[in-house]
């Protein structure tokens, strides 16, 4: 317990963009109608491979000895950026055959 | 951390959020997708190119050969995939970041050995990311029928909350310890791998939706967790937004089907009891034939179809769509009426009508077409089933009762399309097919809409 006050006042800042992120992304999703619900799952799916940016830091944080880290970094990112790619690529895909409202 | 990369990740960071804003609304949702997409490619080349360390040119080889192969391979999938398959795409590809996530825990965990409050993150990464992979992978191979729809495992409800409890003493006490052998952190992994299974196994396949949602905020949870441990703003709020984003979608998707989000954590539904009714019948059914159901179509002023996932398997979109202009030339007033569950996914079914051009104000939603119905003179339901089941309101003993249905039995006449006369996905007897408005159409939706279609040419 005191370790984790000890990482909240640490990390204040971190803190609250944590919190402000959540209601962020509850208040940008309410009310969105059914019809776009896959599309929206799906891109937010592209988004959450921005895990990818964390891959590609294990990599340039990597001894080039160590090929293990190496290794399992390139497989990392490799994984990550196919969510990256696959998400937006098939998202933009599924909102084209949407045409516009009259 | 450089200026300009903090800058870059700023934009990229409000891209992302200004992304899933317009992503909400049908004019704006391309923009909004291409926003976020060349947020992310910013924020991946800042990433890359800005920084204060002395990185050997061999890396970043690697580094542009690994995004290399994954863009190809990724652009190669999303371009591939049939409309229909879409879901379990998803699913896969959702996966693949919950992987790409547990593979930094595992690099990472060496490195921060003692560092209690990093090494809780990390453990928390490389769990997250492990269940999200292996769950997604089965809910990937239920959704293309590779696994079977309901798996039962004994007592599961108590089997997995007990593993899951066990893995989180066991990160507990890895965190407390401050063990430091690879042994460890490989049975933390094989753990997450093996709840994932278990959490995704004995939930029946129509409640998948929920499942692959629930998981694409798990996925979003791990880049936020692997965020923290890099002090990285960008993972941070885009893994938040996806995290918090994604648990309201699932949430709308529990509301559609009548289920309670802690029902799908903590107890699987969905394969529950659901074979107690299959045995009860409720007298006999009509059959028609292509050319009668023509002339009650015709004849009729109101026509509503119902789409399910029958007719998005025999990839009958298209037909439906001829049908519905032809009518609407013979001056039938024709729409649609959507399930929130329609499909597979929420919205998959008004993807795969707007892949053939359905106009989408004719797509209506449950709670706009339900009190038409009563002044519909002919439901044409192809390819569903439990979104139709009156047991869902009169049956307290069917595991859908509860579940908001279109109430198509209040129309005057009823025709169903169905292969067979075998139970739904959720794998229960639908009492509609026995009411006396109701005739069977029986066969593949593409070939008897196809016949459906040249009938009403001739008359």
């Amino acid at each position: 317990m005191n370790e984790l006050i000890e990482f909240i006042s640490d990390n204040l800042e971190i803190t609250y963009i944590l919190i402000l992120a959540i209601f962020v992304g509850v208040e940008v999703i309410k009310n969105i109608p059914a019809v776009l619900h896959t599309p929206l799952m799906s891109g937010a799916n592209a988004l959450s491979g921005v895990v990818v940016v964390g891959a590609i830091l294990v990599m340039l944080n990597s001894d080039p000895e160590d090929y293990l880290a190496l290794t399992l970094g390139f497989i990392a990112v490799i994984l990550g950026i196919l969510n990256v790619v696959g998400g937006f690529a098939v998202t933009g895909r599924m909102l084209q055959m949407f045409k516009k409202k009259n | 951390m450089s200026i300009s990369l903090s800058i870059i990740y700023l934009i990229a960071t409000i891209t992302f959020v200004i992304g899933l804003k317009k992503l909400g609304h049908p004019a704006t949702a391309k923009n909004g997708n291409l926003i976020a997409a060349i947020g992310m490619g910013l924020a991946i080349a800042g990433t890359i190119f800005i920084h204060d360390l002395q990185v050997p040119t061999i890396i970043y080889v690697l580094i542009g050969l690994a995004i290399a192969i994954g863009s190809a391979i990724g652009a190669w999938m999303a371009i591939k995939v049939k409309m229909t398959k879409m879901p379990e795409l998803v699913s896969l590809f959702n996966g693949f970041g919950g992987a790409s996530a547990a593979l930094i825990g595992l690099v990472e965990f060496s490195k921060n050995v003692g560092d209690k409050m990093q090494a809780t993150t990390i453990v928390s990464g490389i769990i997250i990311g492990a269940i999200t992979f292996s769950g997604s992978l089965i809910a990937w191979g239920k959704l293309n029928g590779s696994l079977k729809s309901v798996v039962k495992i004994p007592f599961h409800k108590i089997v997995n909350n007990l593993f899951l409890i066990g893995i989180i003493a066991f990160a507990v006490f890895m965190v407390t310890t401050g063990v430091n052998e690879q042994v460890f952190v490989g049975v933390l992994l094989a753990t997450g791998l093996i709840y994932g299974i278990l959490f995704v196994l004995p939930i029946g396949g129509a409640d998948m939706p929920v499942v692959i949602s629930l998981l694409n905020s798990l996925t979003g949870i791990a880049a936020a967790i692997t965020g923290i441990l890099y002090s990285n703003m960008v993972m941070l709020v885009g893994g938040i937004l996806v995290g918090s984003a994604g648990i309201i979608l699932t949430i709308a998707m529990c509301k559609g089907m009548n289920r309670t989000l802690g029902a799908v954590i903590f107890g699987s539904f969905g394969a529950t009891d659901a074979v107690a009714d299959t045995d009860k019948k409720f007298g006999s059914i009509k059959k028609t034939n292509p050319s009668d159901a023509a002339i009650m179509m015709n004849y009729a002023t109101n026509v509503i179809i119902v789409p399910g996932y029958g007719l998005a398997v025999a990839q009958a979109q298209h037909v439906i769509h001829e049908l519905e202009e032809l009518l609407t030339k013979k001056g039938v007033n024709v729409k649609y009426a959507i399930h929130p569950v329609a499909g597979r996914m929420p919205g998959h079914m008004n993807v795969l009508l707007a892949e053939s051009n359905v106009d989408y104000s004719l797509l209506l939603e449950m709670d706009d077409i339900n009190p038409q119905f009563k002044n519909t003179d002919v439901v044409l339901v192809v390819g569903a089933n439990d979104v139709v089941n009156p047991a869902a309101h009169n049956d307290p003993s069917s595991p859908i009762y509860g579940m908001p249905i279109l109430d198509v039995e209040n129309a005057k006449h009823i025709i169903v399309n169905k292969r067979t006369m075998n139970a739904g996905y959720a794998g229960i007897e639908n009492e509609l097919f026995y009411n006396s408005k109701t005739v069977m159409l029986f066969g593949d939706a593409k070939d008897a809409l196809t016949s459906l279609v040249s009938e009403l040419k001739n008359m």
